[in-house]
């Protein structure tokens, strides 16, 4: 975020001045600094899941804030994005490999039928990655079919759908009813979300849980597991 | 509301403010009782800023007018555009948003049935296109934005208010920027222009 940060050697910074850099760094959508910057804690010893909390998500996790206060707009949030998906792509194989104690389950997502907007899912999808879901993402335009059958494939521990569209909203409401009909909503919590829906009409369709944004989200979908920290 | 001046106003998005204008002028002396306020054309893209516009207005010119016509669809306020309007005794376009009141409900349906991946342009969004589009989404500043915004997308169709040649050679470039097939469809006004002659046609509410 300073004007400084061209001449900053990543190298030089102890462990806590190198997380809040990374943190900035991620802030300013620079993908390469981040990737350097995780690849140094790894060679420093550091567990993939400590570089994964405590610099990609919670850098990410204050871009969300500024983002709901109107400091940062949709284009900056990307570039956010790209920098944290950067850092992931060198953690992803090394989670995958040790047995991940964050491991909390499968979480399906998807955009539902009619609505083709992604970004807010695919944001929610990395932080739910970032807390230690493992994250199916039925990607946009999806019939109820779509999530009966990825709940049959997975049998996640959590779905999550999001609209973006007025009109489309309510074909979340459909899905759910559906899910009820056939006796899974009892078992399956069901996330809403999506920059129209709100509280009220979370309750009103029936659904387990609203999330507001990303970083609530996966904070709320770990509650729900009940691995809160 | 004390006065009988027997006045309407609209108070609409930016967007729409040139063709309301000109709607306005077609109907004539009938059109001389409206008046119309714009909110921000920006508004669209920060969907929660839209009440509280429009509520400062209404709070200060509303007592001026006997009746209020909000120039949105819902435009992504989840419907509480919808609840504003009945709780306030006010009006409000139908539709979701622009495009599918300019191209009549069922149209708009018809098209997106056709093809999802749509892309709609108006003669505003045409114009505006590489101020809102191209820089106002950063675009400009980072190519690679245009795939994640529209990697989804197969074609731009360009819903025209107006038959303009020029209008027209633009909305292809525009299509070709985003590397998209390109449809043309002229519209017109359509149920902007049925509420503004109503509104026109209409008894005044209070007499
Ligand atoms: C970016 C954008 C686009 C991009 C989409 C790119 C993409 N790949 O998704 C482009 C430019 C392509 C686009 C196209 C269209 N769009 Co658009 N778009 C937007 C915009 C500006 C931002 C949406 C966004 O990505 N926000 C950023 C993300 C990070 O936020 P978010 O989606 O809200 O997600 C967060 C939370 O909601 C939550 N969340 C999201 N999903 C989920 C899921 C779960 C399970 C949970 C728990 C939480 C959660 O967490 C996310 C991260 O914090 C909105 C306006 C707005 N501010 O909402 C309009 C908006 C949604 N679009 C709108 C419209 C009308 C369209 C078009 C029809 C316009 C056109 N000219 O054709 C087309 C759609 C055509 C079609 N075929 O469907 C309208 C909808 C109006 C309405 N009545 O519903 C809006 C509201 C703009 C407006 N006021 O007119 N759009």
């Amino acid at each position: 975020m300073s004007d400084e940060d061209d001449e900053i050697i990543l190298k030089d910074l102890d462990d806590t001045q190198l997380v809040e850099q990374m943190q900035d760094d991620l802030y300013d959508g620079l993908a390469d600094e981040v990737v350097e910057g995780t690849q140094i804690l790894l060679d420093r010893g550091w567990d993939a899941n400590a570089v994964l909390t405590d610099a990609l998500v919670e850098g990410m996790r204050i871009v969300g804030v500024d983002f709901r206060d109107g400091i940062l707009f949709v284009p900056e949030v990307l570039q956010c994005a790209s920098a944290m998906k950067g850092g992931m792509s060198l953690l992803r194989p090394i989670l995958a490999n040790t047995e991940n104690s964050a491991g909390l389950g499968t979480y399906v997502i998807g955009t539902v039928k009619g609505d083709i907007h992604d970004i807010g899912k695919n944001l929610v999808g990395m932080m739910l990655e970032g807390a230690g879901f493992e994250v199916i993402d039925l990607g946009i335009n999806n019939p109820v079919e779509n999530y009966l059958e990825a709940i049959d494939k997975h049998q996640p521990a959590i779905l999550g759908m999001s609209a973006l569209l007025t009109t489309t909203m309510p074909y979340m409401g459909v899905v759910i009813e559906e899910l009820d009909k056939r006796g899974i909503l009892k078992e399956l919590p069901v996330m809403v979300g999506g920059a129209p829906v709100n509280q009220e009409f979370s309750d009103a369709i029936n659904a387990h849980t609203y999330g507001r944004d990303a970083a609530m989200t996966a904070e709320l979908a770990k509650a729900i597991v009940g691995k809160n920290r | 509301m004390t006065n009988t001046s027997h006045k309407t106003l609209i108070i609409a998005c930016g967007a729409l403010a040139k063709e309301i204008l000109f709607l306005k002028k077609m109907l004539g002396d009938a059109g001389r009782s409206i008046d119309l306020q714009c909110l921000p054309a920006d508004y669209h893209n920060t969907p929660r800023k839209i009440i509280p516009g429009l509520e400062k207005v209404i709070a200060e010119r509303g007592c001026h007018y006997d009746r209020i016509l909000i120039g949105y669809g819902d435009c992504g306020t989840g419907g509480h555009l919808d609840a504003f309007v009945a709780k306030n005794n006010l009006e409000l376009l139908p539709g979701a948003h622009c495009y599918a009141f300019f191209a009549g409900l069922d149209e708009f349906d018809a098209l997106m049935e056709e093809e999802l991946g749509s892309f709609f342009l108006t003669d505003y969004l045409v114009k505006f296109f590489d101020t809102l589009i191209i820089k106002g989404m950063g675009v400009d500043k980072h190519p690679d934005l245009k795939d994640i915004y529209f990697a989804n997308y197969k074609r731009v169709v360009y819903l025209a208010q107006t038959e303009d040649l020029e209008l027209q050679k633009q909305a292809k470039a525009a299509a070709q920027t985003l590397e998209l097939d390109y449809e043309y469809k002229f519209i017109g006004y359509g149920m902007l222009a049925d509420a503004m002659d109503t509104l026109a046609l209409r008894e005044p509410a209070y007499v």
